[in-house]
């Protein structure tokens, strides 16, 4: 529902980590790591990055997005496990207690400069 | 050639997020993020929690709505310092960002404030993506809304500490399982406190405590907000 502001954030981002010595290249591409519980929608996303891009110095850049999965570890028994549906407890002892180990990723990875040879 | 960025796209809103959460520390203030689906009863919720804390807990409150000065106006008459915010003078935005609170701050004398309460643009997807330097986060489910709200919304329960179900005086006239919501919740997030409330006054002590306890760490220090 954010996606606008979320894209302009990276498109910011993107343009302020062009090197000073390449600032006439081609950007291809910008990385995204987007955790499955960030409620951000990518195709929403590449949407708005494609419009807010296209008046900037990334202009042409394609969003690449890796999605994240949630995972977590029990506080309780030390189990790891990859979260696919709503329940959030260990399914190895049932308990609740546990931390989220990955899936609220918001980050830009790296972006993609065009070789010029 | 690739380039290594690893920024976090929000690093902006989180940098000023720990601003204002510095901020309140040392004005020793507990901060609440007060967010639910638009209709479940925050405004009323807040109108009544502030009557009864009021004036011993010197309270104040920043509502945030895509448009009108409707709910700031609700809760003006309970006497204490609200400040309204439009989100539509930042981009029509589904939600409350750290820089908004930033702003909004700078209305209230923080040094006379012990409570500060942030009710959040009515939306369950948005302001859970984004802190805004509070020290704990609540979230609002009415007994007129679906049981499964935590299932179709997981993220924002993962984050709320507590959630307030409210309306429930009218749980003899809807098709609602409050049991089935409360277990929806806890599935979600197996630590969530739940209090159920309603206009009435049910639950109303058992909130103000919960507030009260967090108030008192605050003041103690012992309050590490996340």
């Amino acid at each position: 529902m954010h996606e606008m502001g979320i894209a302009m954030q990276v498109v910011e981002i993107a343009v302020a980590s062009i090197p000073e010595a390449l600032k006439s290249v081609r950007v291809k591409s910008v990385r995204l790591k987007i955790g499955r519980l960030s409620s951000v929608v990518p195709d929403s996303l590449r949407f708005c990055f494609d419009i807010v891009s296209k008046e900037s110095a990334i202009a042409g850049a394609v969003l690449e997005i890796e999605e994240i999965p949630v995972t977590a570890v029990c506080k309780a028994c030390g189990n790891r496990w990859t979260i696919e549906g709503p329940a959030f407890s260990c399914p190895q002892c049932g308990q609740g207690s546990i931390q989220l180990t990955s899936g609220q990723e918001l980050d830009i990875a790296s972006i993609e400069i065009e070789e010029d040879e | 050639m690739e380039i290594k960025v690893v920024r976090k796209v929000l690093d902006v809103n989180d940098t000023l997020a720990e601003q204002n959460r510095k901020l309140f520390a040392e004005n020793n203030i507990f901060v609440l993020n007060v967010m639910s689906s638009p209709g479940s009863g925050k405004t009323a919720t807040l109108v009544k929690t502030i009557h009864q804390l009021m004036p011993e807990i010197r309270t104040a409150v920043i509502v945030g709505d895509v448009s009108t000065t409707h709910d700031a106006v609700r809760l003006a008459t309970t006497g204490v310092p609200v400040t309204q915010v439009n989100t539509d003078a930042f981009g029509g935005d589904c939600h409350l960002a750290a820089h908004v609170i930033s702003k909004a701050v700078e209305d209230f004398s923080l040094q006379n404030i012990d409570f500060l309460i942030v009710e959040n643009v009515g939306n369950l997807v948005c302001p859970a993506e984004f802190d805004i330097g509070e020290d704990a986060k609540a979230v609002i489910l009415s007994v007129t809304e679906g049981e499964d709200k935590p299932l179709k919304y997981p993220s924002i329960f993962v984050k709320a500490e507590l959630m307030i179900m409210s309306k429930v005086d009218l749980l003899p006239y809807v098709p609602f399982d409050a049991e089935l919501a409360k277990s929806n919740a806890k599935l979600v997030h197996p630590g969530i406190q739940i209090i159920e409330t309603s206009s009435k006054g049910d639950g109303l002590d058992q909130w103000t405590k919960w507030l009260e306890e967090k108030l008192a760490a605050v003041k103690s220090g012992e309050l590490v907000s996340a």
